[in-house]
C-alpha cells in the first residue's frame, strides 16, 4: 500500500471513529409515537438536545437555535430494539469463516464473551438500522452447550463503538436444543445446571467471581478437585447465581417454561428472562405471579416440533392479557421485520377469537418493553424526556407493510442510511450497461 | 395429463414420423412391442381424485375487487356458482335470485392465493428427521423422483397457509441439494386423505432444477462432481445431451426400456413438463437461459432469483418469471446482492414477478411480502398499483405453473378460488375473513368449525385453537 493510500485509509478511520457531534434537533409536525404503549399523537414535535429526548408530544415548543425538520405527513418513533438476535456476529451467515455464531469446539460456554465478536460495520447492521433498529441484544444462539455464553447490548450507530453493555446476560438453552447439548435428555440439562451453579455458588462462596469481569480476578481462590466447570465458566456464573447477571431461558414447551421458572426455588438470586415462549399462553397464570418476563417469538403458529404443539399467534396477546411483562424477541430472523411481527399482532385484534395488541402496545413491544426488559428502560426505547435520542422518521404508520425509513438518528447523532443494498439499487435502477461497464457506476 | 395435450403430443409425432401414410404404417410395424411401451405409457399413474367440495351459489357484494390480472372495481360484485366464478362486475350486475349474498362492503376480494415454491408436506411440520422428504440428496441428478410421493397430506402447515395466507392452489417443490431435484406437485389447498386427492385437475408437472451453491456443496463434500458451477453446467448438459438421445430414440421407435429420470428430462423437451430453477446470481441465471435454448426448452421461472434485478431485460426477453422473496438477502453467499427492490425493478422492466416462500411462515403472508415490495419499489421511484401487486400472487404463479386456464383470476369461467379479505390485502392489519376453493367454503374467521384440523394435531394441544 502507498503511503497516500495509507494515509487516506488512517482518515477514513479516524472519521468512522470520531464521535459525532449530537446537535440540537427539533423534528415538527409529525406524528409522534413515544412508545411507551400510548397511542400516536398527531401533530406532535420531538426534541433532541445534546444526544438524549429533551421532548416529545403535542404542544412542544421549538427551542430556538435547534436544527428543525418538518415531518409533516410522517410519523417519529424511538428507534426499535430488537432483543435475542444474532445480529453482527456474521457478515454472510452461510459463509462459516465470516461467522461467530458457533463455539462448540472451543472448552468455555458460560465464560464466552461476545462483545469482541461483534463487527459494527457488518452489513447487516447498516441494513438493520436502515430498517430503524437502534439497539439489540445480541445473544450466542448457536452453541454446543447449554450455556451459550454472555450477550451483549448494542446500538447500531454508524460508528467504532458498538457495545452499549458487555455481559449484559448469560444465555442458556432448555428443551429440546439444551438436552441434545446436555448429553441427550432434558433430565442431563437440569442436572448440569444445577451442578454448575453450584459450582459457582460455591466459588462465590470462597470469594471468587468478583469484579466487573469475574472471570479475570486474580488471585482467585481454590476450588475443590471434583469440579466439573472450567475456572473460567464457573467464575462467569457467579453473577448469574448471585442475582447480578440476568439469565437468559431459552424454552418453548409449557413444562419446560415451569421448570425453568422452579430454578428459582433452588436458587433465589437469579433474575430470570424466558426467551422463545411458544407455549407461554398455557403457562400465564405462573408467568404473571412470578413476574419473570418474556421475550417472545411473535408469531409461531405451527407444531414446527414437539415442544411448540400448541404454538398460535394468539400467544403473545394472551400473555399480555394476563399480566405477563412481554416484549418481542428471538425472531431468528431479519430484525427489521419488527415492525411486520408488530403489525400482525394488531392484525390478531379484529379475527374472532384471536389475542393480539392494540397499536400501542404492539408498538412498546418492539421498543420500550425489551428496553426495560433488558434492564435499559432508562437509558433508551421511549422518546420520554431524558432517554437516548433514537429516533426513527418514517413515510408512514411504521408497522405498515408499505412504510420505510425516512431518517434515522442514535444518541441524537444523524445515521447514514447508506449500504450494499441502497448501492446496488441505485446501480441497477437501469439494469442495462450505459457508456461504460456498471462496475464503473458508483 | 390433459386430454388435449396428449392429442396435441400425439399429432405432432405423427407428423414428424410422417412423410406419407403408407410408409408411417410400416414403420410402426417395425417398432418392437418393447419401445411401443416405451413410448406408450401411462403418464398420469397417480391421477388427481380431487372433486371439489360442495358450495352455494354465493354472491359477494359492495367489496373492492382485485382480480388478479391487474384489474380492481370499487363496490364490485362477484358470483360463485357450481364451483366456478359466474360473472364479476360493478354494484349494477344483476344478483339471481337464488344466489346467498355476503356483504362485503368494506372488504377486499382477490382470487385465491397461489404460491409457486413451497415444501409443505415434503419438510412438514412438525420438522423432524423422520418427516424430512424433500431433497433424495444422493445424486446430482434425480429426475425420476416426484414430490407427490413424499409429500405427507396430514402436515398442519397447509392449514395455517389456508386460514392466514388466503392459499387455495400451491406447488409443492423437491428441495435444491440436486441440479434435478425431482418433479413437482401442483396441489388444491383442500386435506385429503391422499395425496391424490389434493392434486389439481390437470395441472402440469414442473422439474424442479438448482444452480449455485447447494449442488456443488452437497456433492463436492461427498466427494464427486459437481463440486464447482462449471461443474454444475457440465453434468447438467451431459444430463440433457442423454435425454436428448433418449427422446430421439423413443421417436424412431428404438427405445428398449423406459427410464424415470429420462422420461421426465424427454417431458421436458416435448414441452409437456416445465421447469422450475432455483437460481440467485444474474450471471447464473443467464448461463441457464443459455442453456435452455441449447437443447430447446424454456425455463418457466427462476426461484429466489436474489440479482433478478440485474437482468430484467434478459429475462422479458425469454418470457421467464422470477418468483422472489420480498427482501430475503445475505443468509449465503449467493444472497448477498439481494435488495427489497428487486421486484419493483423487474416490474419496471416489464418481467414477470411472482411472490414466492420457500417457507411455511412465509407462506402465511405472501400478501405481505408483496406490500413490502411495493412499498421499497415507490421509495425508488416505481409506482405500482395494488391490483397489479396482487397479480404476483394470482395471475403470474398461476401462469407460470401452467393452470392459468383454471384459476389466477377472477374470470368467469374459472375455479372459484377466492379470498374475502377483512380489509386490504396490502394491509398488515388484514385478514382472510373467508376462502373459497371451487366454489366451496373452506374457511372462516367466524366459524371455527370452518378451520381445518389435520390429523396430527388431533388430541393434541392447540387442536382448534384459532392459529
Amino acid at each position: 500500500m502507498s503511503p497516500r493510500k495509507m494515509l487516506l485509509g488512517a482518515a477514513a478511520l479516524l472519521a468512522l471513529s470520531a464521535p459525532a457531534i449530537a446537535e440540537d434537533v427539533a423534528i415538527t409536525n409529525a406524528t409522534v409515537v413515544i412508545g411507551d404503549g400510548s397511542a400516536p399523537i398527531p401533530n406532535g414535535t420531538v426534541v433532541l438536545r445534546a444526544g438524549k429526548v429533551l421532548a416529545a408530544g403535542a404542544g412542544v415548543a421549538v427551542p430556538a437555535g435547534a436544527r428543525t425538520i418538518d415531518a409533516t405527513g410522517k410519523w417519529v418513533t424511538p428507534g426499535l430494539v430488537v432483543a435475542v438476535t444474532d445480529i453482527g456476529l456474521f457478515d454472510v451467515e452461510g459463509v462459516e469463516e465470516s461467522n461467530d455464531e458457533r463455539a462448540d469446539k472451543g472448552p468455555f460456554n458460560a465464560a464466552l464473551d461476545l462483545s469482541p465478536a461483534i463487527n459494527p460495520l457488518a452489513q447487516h447492521i447498516a441494513v438493520s438500522r436502515a430498517g430503524g433498529v437502534t439497539r439489540a441484544a445480541v445473544a450466542p444462539l448457536r452453541t454446543g452447550a447449554i450455556f451459550g455464553g454472555q450477550g451483549a447490548i448494542i446500538d447500531l450507530a454508524s460508528d467504532s463503538q458498538p457495545i452499549t453493555q458487555a455481559r449484559a446476560f448469560q444465555y442458556v438453552e432448555l428443551g429440546e436444543s439444551g438436552a441434545r447439548a446436555a448429553g441427550g435428555s432434558r433430565a442431563a440439562v437440569h442436572a448440569l445446571l444445577r451442578n454448575a451453579f453450584m459450582e459457582a455458588r460455591e466459588l462465590a462462596r470462597r470469594g471468587g467471581g468478583q469484579g466487573t469481569d469475574p472471570r479475570l480476578q486474580d488471585a482467585a481462590p481454590e476450588r475443590p478437585g471434583d469440579a466439573l466447570l472450567t475456572r473460567f465458566d464457573a467464575a462467569a456464573l457467579v453473577p448469574v447465581v448471585t442475582g447480578r447477571q440476568p439469565l437468559y431461558v431459552r424454552a418453548e414447551r409449557a413444562s419446560d417454561i415451569r421448570m425453568a421458572l422452579a430454578l428459582k426455588t433452588d436458587f433465589p438470586a437469579l433474575k430470570l428472562v424466558i426467551v422463545g415462549a411458544t407455549e407461554g399462553w398455557m403457562v400465564t397464570k405462573e408467568l404473571a405471579a412470578s413476574g419473570v418476563p418474556v421475550l417472545a417469538t411473535p408469531l409461531n403458529d405451527l407444531p414446527a416440533n414437539f415442544e411448540q404443539l400448541a404454538a398460535t399467534q394468539s400467544n403473545v396477546g394472551r400473555m399480555a392479557a394476563a399480566g405477563v411483562r412481554v416484549g418481542l424477541g428471538a425472531f431468528g430472523d431479519q430484525p427489521r421485520y419488527a415492525p411486520q411481527y408488530a403489525g400482525n399482532l394488531v392484525s390478531l385484534t379484529k379475527l374472532p377469537g384471536a389475542s393480539g395488541l392494540d397499536w400501542g402496545r404492539a408498538f412498546a413491544a418492539i421498543s420500550s418493553v425489551p428496553a426495560g426488559i433488558l434492564g435499559m428502560g432508562d437509558k433508551f426505547g421511549s422518546l420520554k424526556t431524558g432517554l437516548a435520542g433514537d429516533v426513527v422518521i418514517w413515510d408512514g404508520d411504521p408497522l405498515e407493510n408499505t412504510s420505510g425509513v425516512v431518517r434515522v438518528m442514535i444518541d441524537g447523532v444523524e445515521q447514514s442510511l447508506v449500504n450494499h443494498q441502497t448501492k446496488l439499487r441505485d446501480r441497477y435502477k437501469v439494469p442495462t450497461e450505459g457508456a461504460l461497464p456498471k462496475a464503473y457506476e458508483w | 395429463m390433459r386430454a388435449h395435450k396428449l392429442l396435441a403430443g400425439m399429432a405432432a409425432l405423427a407428423l414428424v414420423a410422417s412423410p406419407g401414410l403408407a410408409e408411417k404404417k410400416k414403420k410402426e410395424e417395425t417398432v418392437s412391442p418393447a419401445a411401443k411401451a416405451a413410448r406408450e405409457f401411462n403418464k398420469n399413474p397417480f391421477p388427481s381424485t380431487y372433486r371439489p367440495y360442495a358450495g352455494e351459489p354465493t354472491a359477494l357484494t359492495g367489496a373492492t375487487v382485485f382480480d388478479g390480472a391487474g384489474g380492481r372495481i370499487e363496490n364490485g360484485t362477484v358470483l360463485l356458482a357450481d364451483g366456478k366464478v359466474v360473472a364479476v362486475g360493478g354494484a349494477d350486475l344483476t344478483i339471481p335470485a337464488n344466489f346467498r349474498r355476503v356483504d362485503a362492503a368494506g372488504k377486499f376480494v382477490t382470487p385465491g392465493i397461489i404460491d409457486i415454491h413451497s415444501h409443505l408436506g415434503d419438510y412438514p411440520s412438525p420438522s423432524v428427521q423422520a418427516n424430512s422428504d424433500g431433497n433424495e440428496a444422493t445424486a446430482p441428478t434425480t429426475p425420476e423422483v416426484w414430490a407427490e410421493h413424499s409429500v405427507w397430506p396430514q402436515d398442519p402447515g397447509f392449514s395455517r397457509a389456508l386460514a392466514n395466507g388466503g392459499i387455495t392452489s400451491l406447488q409443492i417443490l423437491p428441495g435444491s441439494a440436486n441440479l434435478m431435484g425431482g418433479r413437482s406437485v401442483v396441489l388444491k389447498n383442500v386435506y385429503s386423505r391422499t395425496i391424490q386427492g389434493m392434486k389439481f385437475p390437470g395441472a402440469p408437472y414442473s422439474l424442479k432444477m438448482a444452480c449455485g451453491e447447494n449442488p456443488k456443496r452437497v456433492y463436492g463434500a461427498k466427494g464427486r462432481m459437481p463440486s464447482t458451477r462449471m461443474g454444475n453446467m457440465a453434468v447438467n448438459r451431459a444430463t440433457w445431451l442423454k435425454a436428448q438421445e433418449y427422446r430421439a430414440k423413443r421417436a424412431a421407435g428404438k427405445l428398449e426400456s423406459r427410464d424415470l429420470a429420462m422420461e421426465t428430462l424427454a417431458g421436458v423437451l416435448d414441452g409437456e413438463i416445465l421447469i422450475q430453477n432455483h437460481c440467485y446470481r444474474a450471471d447464473e441465471m443467464a448461463l441457464v437461459l443459455d442453456m435452455a435454448k441449447e437443447f430447446g426448452y424454456k425455463v418457466s421461472a427462476f426461484h429466489h432469483a436474489t440479482e433478478a434485478y440485474k437482468i430484467g431485460d434478459l429475462l422479458k426477453a425469454a418470457g421467464t418469471c422470477s418468483a422472489i422473496w420480498s427482501d430475503w438477502w445475505g443468509f449465503k453467499m449467493e444472497s448477498y446482492d439481494g435488495i427489497p427492490e428487486n421486484a419493483g425493478i423487474l416490474q419496471k422492466a416489464g418481467a414477470c414477478v411472482v411472490i414466492h416462500s420457500d417457507d411455511e411462515n412465509g407462506i402465511q403472508r405472501l400478501n405481505q411480502e408483496a406490500a413490502k415490495a411495493q412499498g421499497d419499489a415507490r421509495r425508488a421511484g416505481i409506482d405500482i398499483s395494488d391490483a397489479e401487486v396482487i397479480r404476483w400472487l394470482t395471475l403470474n404463479p398461476a401462469t407460470a405453473m401452467g393452470i392459468s386456464q383454471q384459476t389466477g383470476s377472477l374470470e368467469a369461467g374459472k375455479m372459484a378460488d377466492v379470498v374475502l379479505w377483512n380489509g386490504n390485502p396490502l394491509s398488515v392489519y388484514s385478514r382472510p375473513d373467508k376462502v373459497w376453493i371451487d366454489g366451496a367454503l373452506l374457511f372462516d374467521a367466524a366459524d371455527p368449525k370452518r378451520r381445518p384440523v389435520s390429523d396430527f394435531e388431533l388430541g393434541q394441544v392447540g387442536e382448534g385453537d384459532v392459529k
